[in-house]
């Protein structure tokens, strides 16, 4: 520990965002410096390297005017932290923690590191309890249940920016008795938006009902700052969740910008380069963000995360959601082929898939009927995209009785239950809307609906 | 603590230290927190050390202790039931000392220091003993918990009950005393006698392993497979029902969800092979992905340390790793950091070779005592895109015994487990048949050429059905691509979430009987002209 800030003006190099420093004494692995321009303007960057008294720094903004001679670096002997309090809820912030909204920044609560800390799994609870998203493909039949990762594949051009609108407008934590809201809290981390997209964005936070904490970088703010947000963004959910006790789900859009910039630091310090140039070191990357998500014994509160991503050029092998999926629980997909057909939200059910669904879903939780209706709605629906394949070839008149009525109820599952534009569904809805289609069709019988069923045949 | 040298340089988790008298892979702690790290490269005045915990903080001038021992485990009664992190600390009880999140703070010891066990002893004062005899044993939980001589000498005095792990059991005239409690370094592998030919399978509970693609004690299996093609539903299932002794279970770079899951269900459920607790033959070794990379490095070497320990026991133990391309890709981040000349795919050119090494230390083995125990490794490998031509899964298809394709597409149609039945290979199948024919029912070999015939049928007939459709195909075609069908979804498929998660031999064996009973029986039928029966069965099938 030192008891003032240490200024040197012995550099040696710069190189983009890399700064080098000569003859340090007394330096702090990730310690924050200032670096001072020589018209003034600072700019924050973080100590990288040490070797004998040469020390590598990494800024976080541009430093254009930036020279060898006339500029100043001033150690703070302090790590990146995030400044937390109660008085965050409802504030939009950048990349750096620094308020958007024109309001001053409160006096923090406590200082956690934007890294985070591991949880240990010893401590770790599983995941349970269910949050809606309102979206009936989610909810019904890959439901995100409390403590989970959950990521959105999306593809270029199709609409994942209003699937997170929309989860933002109208996702809710029903509680544990199924009625009683339990106390719950967004926080949205949005990396290299365009200004299209902020606006978007935007107009979507002064909407929303749901308090919520929100992290703004847009892609023309600095590439280091769209590694910072996410931290700083769970750090904040962290927070929330195991110091406040709220429920917290976290939306992180878009992943794609995150593993970019990541590649870009990592090949402006020179490291070696992996798969498709993303850094070998990415899939634990990924993980100290992804991780950060789950439920601890003894804690009220539980971070869950929706992060959403978009697949270059529609390749789920590509590193970003393969890695991604090797890490998260699970997947939602979106399908080019809904989407062509006008179904919103496109989410192809069959790939998607929730895998601690089971650990969220039934009695006191949704509803009892849940996972045997959830089990017949994907049975039937699959048989009736097989069958559509045989149409193909063989035209809608040379199919047999039985798979015209599976290609029938996988048309019209995907027009009205899928298909949900501009509306929420609570859970028991979703429900009953694919209920009913089975009943419509005829393929499922229940005990109360037998009459009806007879009647549609 | 004498301090050997200040840190001078530091870059992720290197740290470069000006200390002389450090040998190579040698355990030092860095800094004001005691962070463990261990030496990886000397020079004349300076030395590079691997830090197995976070390094963001420490500061230039910051102290280096040189602990004189390479990267060890602590050994001995009480690791049974036990949840640690890749260095061998104890995670329960570092919860309780430090709270939910893992930070730089106190180094517990792995084993209860304080518990007093009984030691349960038939030799007496003034007997010789032999290196490697058996000296006594604790009762751990449900398993005798052995303890053997270190040296030939005679004992002067033996020790009863009340015993700490540390205090000495039996003592010698001219040797050190035995203690329970021992140190061992874990990259070097536990001695034994003699390497026997694995000869008797590992029952697993799972059909398509044990009756296709059988595994021995002492084996080593590899399960490559995709993002959600169910490695680790698979891993957790055989970790709970496979008949063995000891599990030792290492989550490396996985999800920490799972692990809590796991946790969970070895706290509730019992062996079916024994009916106790199955968290009494299990010790977990937990370095989930967000942990330090280099101490995922370790944790297999750990787990396999304590997996010798229990063999060397007379047990039959059983390893599982999830994912061992997690320990691949700590290699490279390590190597990388080190500045080595990357091989394929910017791994070391040592991993192959890393790689063949570790896989050697399972097998059957005649112990120092005499006894016969077994090591067993299921490993399961997350090659990128799902793409099998990838370094790691290579690598260790040349050092394996068994291998296990998990297949996406049998994933996406929800087939569990989603093991492929033509790709797939064991080389202990001929041996593992030998023992099921004379132990299980002598129709096994035959059963099997049956079942694989009828598989290799179907994948011919459905090409053929794909051009003329299913209208198209006989009769008979249509009988075999039934009982195909049963094969594949009553038979090589098992929902771990239901009774039939589990499955003896003989159910095994008894299942696809009747299947293959049933298709003859229609085959008969049906060439008696009986058609009616026959149409019955085509119906069968929608």
């Amino acid at each position: 520990m030192r008891l003032s800030e240490h200024i040197y003006k012995t550099f040696t190099h710069i190189k983009t965002h890399l700064v080098f420093v000569e003859k340090v004494q007394e330096v702090m692995l990730g310690e924050i410096v200032r670096v001072v321009m020589p018209d003034g303007r600072q700019v924050e960057g973080e100590v990288l390297s040490i070797d004998d008294g040469t020390v590598l720094v990494q800024t976080f903004d541009e430093c254009t005017g930036l020279d060898i001679h006339h500029s100043a670096m001033i150690f703070t002997d302090r790590l990146k932290q995030a400044p937390l309090s109660p008085f965050m809820l409802n504030r939009i912030f950048n990349g750096s923690f620094q308020p958007l909204d024109d309001h001053p920044l409160y006096v923090p609560d406590k200082w956690w590191p934007a890294t985070g800390y591991p949880i240990n799994p010893a401590s770790r609870e599983r995941p349970r309890q269910f949050i809606e998203t309102g979206i009936s493909a989610i909810d019904g039949l890959n439901t995100l249940v409390q403590g989970q990762k959950l990521p959105i594949f999306s593809c270029a051009g199709l609409p994942a920016k209003e699937i997170v609108g929309d989860i933002l407008q109208y996702a809710r934590c029903p509680g544990s008795a199924g009625s009683e809201k339990g106390k719950f809290v967004m926080v949205f981390v949005a990396l290299g938006l365009t200004h299209h997209e902020y606006a978007f964005y935007m107009e979507t936070l002064s909407r929303m009902q749901t308090e919520f904490v929100a992290f703004i970088n847009l892609a023309s703010d600095a590439v280091v700052e769209r590694l910072l947000a996410p931290r700083f963004g769970l750090t904040a959910a962290e927070y929330l969740a195991f110091e406040l006790g709220y429920d917290v789900l976290a939306v992180i859009a878009d992943m794609t910008n995150y593993c970019d910039a990541l590649r870009e630091v990592s090949t402006s310090k020179e490291e070696l380069p992996g798969r498709r140039g993303y850094p070998g070191y990415m899939y634990s990357d990924l993980a100290s963000l992804y991780e950060r998500a789950g439920r601890i014994h003894g804690r009220s509160g539980s971070v869950t995360m929706l992060p959403v991503l978009t697949m270059p050029e529609d390749d789920m092998t590509h590193p970003i959601p393969d890695l991604t999926g090797y890490i998260t629980e699970g997947q939602i997909v979106l399908s080019r082929a809904l989407q062509s057909r006008s179904i919103y939200p496109p989410i192809d059910v069959l790939p998607s898939l929730s895998r601690l669904m089971q650990h969220g879903i039934g009695e006191q939780m949704t509803r009892k009927d849940h996972r045997s209706l959830a089990s017949m709605f994907y049975k039937h629906y699959a048989k009736g995209r097989d069958v559509r394949v045989l149409e193909a070839i063989v035209g809608r008149e040379g199919l047999i009785g039985k798979d015209a009525k599976a290609l029938d109820f996988a048309d019209d599952f995907e027009k009205e239950f899928i298909h949900q534009p501009g509306t929420s569904r609570s859970i028991s809805h979703t429900l009953d809307v694919g209920k009913d289609l089975l009943i419509r069709h005829g393929l499922e019988t229940f005990e109360d609906e037998k009459p009806e069923t007879e009647k549609s045949l | 603590m004498k301090q050997s040298g200040k840190i001078i340089g530091l870059s992720g988790p290197t740290v470069i230290t000006d200390a002389a008298n450090l040998s190579l892979h040698e355990q030092v702690k860095v800094g004001r927190q005691n962070l463990l790290g261990e030496v990886v490269r000397l020079e004349k005045h300076r030395a590079v050390i691997q830090v197995y915990e976070d390094t963001r903080g420490l500061c230039v001038g910051e102290q280096i202790v040189a602990m004189k021992t390479p990267l060890s485990v602590t050994l001995g009664p009480g690791l049974l039931g036990m949840i640690y992190d890749g260095l061998q600390r104890p995670l329960a009880p570092l919860a309780e000392a430090i709270g939910p999140f893992i930070k730089p703070g106190p180094h517990l010891p792995p084993l209860d220091m304080k518990k007093k066990w009984d030691f349960k002893s038939s030799l007496e004062p003034d007997t010789q003993v032999e290196k490697g005899q058996l000296l006594g044993s604790f009762q751990e939980g449900s398993h005798e918990h052995r303890i053997y001589a270190a040296e030939s000498a005679e004992i002067e005095s033996i020790s009863a009950n009340g015993m700490t792990i540390d205090a000495p059991l039996a003592t010698y005239k001219d040797a050190d005393a035995t203690r329970a409690m021992q140190i061992w370094p874990v990259r070097v592998p536990r001695p034994c006698l003699d390497k026997k030919r694995p000869h008797a399978p590992l029952v697993t509970g799972q059909r398509v392993i044990d009756f296709l693609y059988p595994l021995a004690l002492g084996g080593t299996a590899i399960l490559p497979g995709g993002f959600g093609t169910g490695k680790t539903i698979l891993e957790h299932s055989i970790a709970k029902f496979a008949e063995v002794d000891i599990v030792v279970y290492v989550g490396c770079g996985e999800r920490g969800n799972e692990m809590a899951e796991m946790l969970n269900e070895l706290a509730d459920l019992k062996d079916p092979w024994t009916g106790k607790l199955l968290m009494d033959r299990t010790i977990m070794v937990a370095n989930t992905s967000n942990m330090p990379v280099a101490a995922r490095e370790a944790s297999i070497y750990t787990a396999v340390a304590m997996a010798e320990y229990y063999r060397d026991m007379g047990y039959h133990v059983l390893l599982l790793a999830d994912s061992i391309s997690r320990w691949a890709e700590a290699l490279r981040e390590i190597s990388s950091a080190l500045e080595e000349m990357p091989g394929e795919e910017g791994y070391p050119t040592y991993l192959a070779s890393g790689l063949a090494s570790f896989f050697s230390r399972a097998g059957v083995v005649q112990t120092l005592s005499g006894d016969i125990g077994s090591l067993t490794m299921i490993l399961s490998i997350s090659p990128p895109g799902g793409d099998f031509t990838e370094p790691v899964t290579q690598a260790c298809l040349r050092a394996c015994g068994s291998f296990l394709m998990l297949d996406t597409k049998l994933a996406h149609r929800r087939h569990f487990p989603a093991i492929n039945w033509q790709q797939s290979f064991s080389l202990y199948e001929k041996n593992m048949i030998k023992y099921f024919t004379k132990e299980v029912d002598p129709e096994w070999g035959e059963l099997i050429q049956r079942c694989r015939h009828l598989l290799h049928e179907e994948e011919k007939l459905l090409e053929v059905a794909e051009i003329v459709g299913a209208d198209g195909l006989q009769d008979d075609d249509h009988i075999l691509m039934t009982a195909a069908e049963q094969i594949r979804s009553q038979f090589l498929s098992q929902n771990s979430f239901t009774e039939d998660a589990f499955s003896r031999p003989p159910e095994t064996c008894g299942r696809i009987k009747k299947i293959i009973a049933d298709f003859d029986q229609a085959m008969d039928e049906l060439k008696a002209g009986n058609s009616k029966n026959n149409e019955e069965l085509t119906d069968n099938r929608e």
